[in-house]
């Protein structure tokens, strides 16, 4: 919000390259060129991130991205291509649980002020969470750690309870501002349960379709951070991702030739969140 | 920020994204699929203005994990995205 031209500038190149990226990616014969066109776009994003005055901590910021960076760079090398989709589950994954995170700083801090900032914050943070223990089931089944598809009885009872209970807690959370830490504390343990419980009933053959689904919850949860953060190139990179992602979705859902709702069997709480 | 100009941003990019993807052949789901969970990889930029401005050590903690995801979200869909297509460009090549 404070930052500078220079680094707002850069972070608009950022966003512009991404949609061009994007944009090269939904044709064959660009498609190779889009992937780095939009790898361009992080990097100055990245890059340009450093220059915000009043930054502390630059060395743990350092560290983080060498590490979180370097683990996912030489895992994504050594995967092999049948792999890849638990892959994409597990990165997405990370993605969704940053943004919960960056929720949960603001709200330790209390610096998630506003009725409109709180709401997009919880809003944000429940998405982000879900996506995050959600896409640690996908790449788990997957990968055969988890072989078996474990069904509650009335899991469709559960699911809504748990949700209903998740947003409950957001609510008040919302009203409560800024909210004691017990709150903020139960809230996140109710969302990252629910994406486990939710996921876990999935069979593996439909997991592509969820991670998609996923996928798009990370941006939205992304795009709603944005905002709490006062910066547009995440609230525009984020809602891209979570329109193109809904619509992928839906794509390789009658690829299958199967609607959503019959893959997820709980429509209500699955997507209900997220829209 | 804005509030309505924060709308119009949303908004926009909706649109965008749905447009980006409307005609997209099937045989591409999967990539861009890939593609677009490397773009919201950014958030990253999020996590190291959050951890630039943390100040007590739980902050510290919870901001350098939001980093480190983060980054880990960006760099493994990165290449994860590139090697699908590469793939994807030697197929389309043969034929």
């Amino acid at each position: 919000m404070t930052a500078p031209f220079y680094v707002q500038g850069a972070w608009f190149v950022g966003a512009a390259l991404f949609i061009f990226g994007l944009k090269g990616m939904s044709s064959p014969a660009s498609a190779r060129r889009g992937i780095v066109i939009a790898g361009y776009g992080m990097l100055i994003a990245i890059a340009a991130t450093f220059l915000v005055p009043g930054l502390h901590n630059l060395g743990l910021i350092a560290l983080a991205l060498v590490l979180g960076g370097g683990a996912a760079w030489i895992s994504g090398q050594k995967v092999k291509m049948t792999d890849m989709p638990q892959m994409v589950a597990i990165y997405n994954g990370m993605g969704g649980g940053a943004a919960a995170a960056i929720a949960a700083i603001e709200f330790a801090r209390g610096d998630a002020q506003g009725l409109v900032t709180t709401t997009l914050a919880v809003l944000g943070a429940l998405i982000g969470a879900v996506s995050f223990t959600g896409s640690c089931v996908a790449w788990a089944k997957l990968q055969g750690v988890l072989r078996k598809a474990y069904r509650l009885p009335a899991q469709n009872a559960v699911n809504v309870t748990l949700a209903a209970v998740a947003i409950g807690l957001g609510l008040s959370m919302i009203a409560l501002a800024p909210a004691q830490p017990q709150l903020i504390i139960g809230f996140f343990v109710v969302a990252l349960v629910l994406g486990l419980i939710v996921t876990l009933p999935i069979g593996g053959a439909d997991m592509p379709v969820v991670i998609s689904l996923f996928n798009a919850f990370t941006g939205l949860a992304v795009g709603f951070e944005g905002y709490v953060l006062g910066n547009p190139a995440l609230i525009i990179a984020g809602i891209v991702v979570g329109a193109a992602g809904t619509l992928l979705t839906q794509l390789m859902a009658k690829a299958m030739n199967r609607p959503l709702s019959n893959i997820l069997f709980t429509p209500m709480v699955a997507s209900g969140p997220g829209e | 920020m804005d509030g309505l100009l924060a709308l119009y941003i949303f908004m926009l990019a909706a649109f965008t994204g749905y447009e980006i993807i409307a005609k997209v052949p099937v045989i591409l789901h999967t990539p861009l699929m890939s593609g677009s969970n490397f773009v919201h990889g950014v958030v990253v930029v999020g996590a190291m203005i959050a951890l630039g401005h943390a100040e007590t050590p739980l902050e510290q903690a919870i901001g350098f994990f939001a980093v480190a995801l983060g980054a880990a979200n960006a760099a493994g869909g990165y290449v994860v995205t590139e090697r699908m297509l590469g793939m994807f460009k030697k197929k389309e090549g043969t034929q």
